[in-house]
């Protein structure tokens, strides 16, 4: 008799351990569609543990996915497969051509008329001279022209 | 990553004063720096940095490139020449006739901007015309 209840109890103790696997694999999946960021992401179930699949856009999301997965009830552990994309490579930097680089180079220096100024292949070469107290106006002015690099030849006084 | 290195207070300060759309781009072994500051002051602070760390901008290894967000149409600016007037400009380019003046340290109205190197202006006598950027500075 103590037998038979152990046993039934038992076997009420194996049919309510969680959830089924189904079940909270709908419940990760509607919890996922209520979060924007994780639109790339899915996650399958077998026995309890998530395996957490597809792209997110960076570490902070596959963190995310994570706990988000983690949270919902049933899930014993999770597997975090998901990929991060890298981040696009930046813009590379424009240079401005040469003809309009001098041009703009040419105005910039004309308030300093001992001041002169060669471009070549974007390069922009300052010689001549120069107060020191003009030289971080004259950079701000000359840097801001897209020019590949500042190559200061100036003598300051 | 050298350079980063080198100038890591520069972007830091940067970073930490409010400087927008910062970007912060190494190649072949220059760092660009470009972003829009909050303010003249914080435009001067970034170049105080970058002048302590290269001095007198002798290495050729940084291009910055900040703007000045309260640098926009209608507000005011002030002419920062040497000390001469600022020429007025019928367009935009020094081979343009000079139809204007405006004095050193005067406040100007800022109409519209044509690009980095030049801003259509009006002074306070109602002269209008087009001053070159690099003698306005904003007024905070």
């Amino acid at each position: 008799m103590t037998g038979l209840l152990l046993f039934a109890a038992s076997s009420f103790v194996l049919q309510s351990c969680g959830p089924k696997d189904a079940d909270i694999s709908a419940a990760i999946d509607t919890q996922l569609k209520t979060i924007p960021d994780l639109a790339g992401v899915t996650a399958s179930v077998k026995d309890g543990v998530a395996t957490i699949a597809g792209e997110c856009k960076d570490e902070a999301t596959k963190a995310l996915a994570e706990s988000t997965v983690k949270g919902i009830k049933g899930v014993k552990s999770v597997m975090n497969n998901c990929t991060v994309t890298p981040p696009p490579a930046p813009a590379p930097v424009v240079i401005a051509p040469d003809d309009p680089l001098m041009k703009n180079v040419s105005d910039a220096i004309k308030d300093y008329p001992t001041v002169k100024a060669e471009v070549k292949d974007g390069v922009v070469t300052l010689t001549g001279e120069l107060k020191k107290s003009s030289l971080s106006k004259l950079m701000q002015a000359i840097q801001q022209l897209h020019p590949k690099k500042v190559e200061n030849k100036l003598t300051l006084k | 990553m050298a350079l980063q290195d080198k100038y890591k207070e520069l972007v830091d300060t940067a970073k930490s004063s409010g400087v927008s759309d910062l970007q912060v781009r190494e190649q072949d072994n220059v760092l660009y720096i470009d972003g829009v500051a909050p303010s003249g002051s914080v435009k001067d602070q970034l170049w105080d940095v970058y002048g302590r760390i290269d001095p007198d901008f002798r290495s050729a290894d940084v291009v910055m490139n900040i703007n000045v967000s309260t640098m926009v149409a209608g507000a005011k600016a002030k002419v920062v020449t040497e000390k001469s007037n600022l020429n007025i400009r019928k367009g935009p380019g020094t081979d343009q006739p000079i139809v204007g003046k405006a004095a050193h340290s005067e406040t100007v109205t800022l109409v519209s901007k044509t690009n980095d190197q030049w801003w259509l202006i009006r002074t306070d006598a109602g002269e209008e015309g087009y001053a070159f950027a690099q003698y306005l500075s904003p007024e905070n």
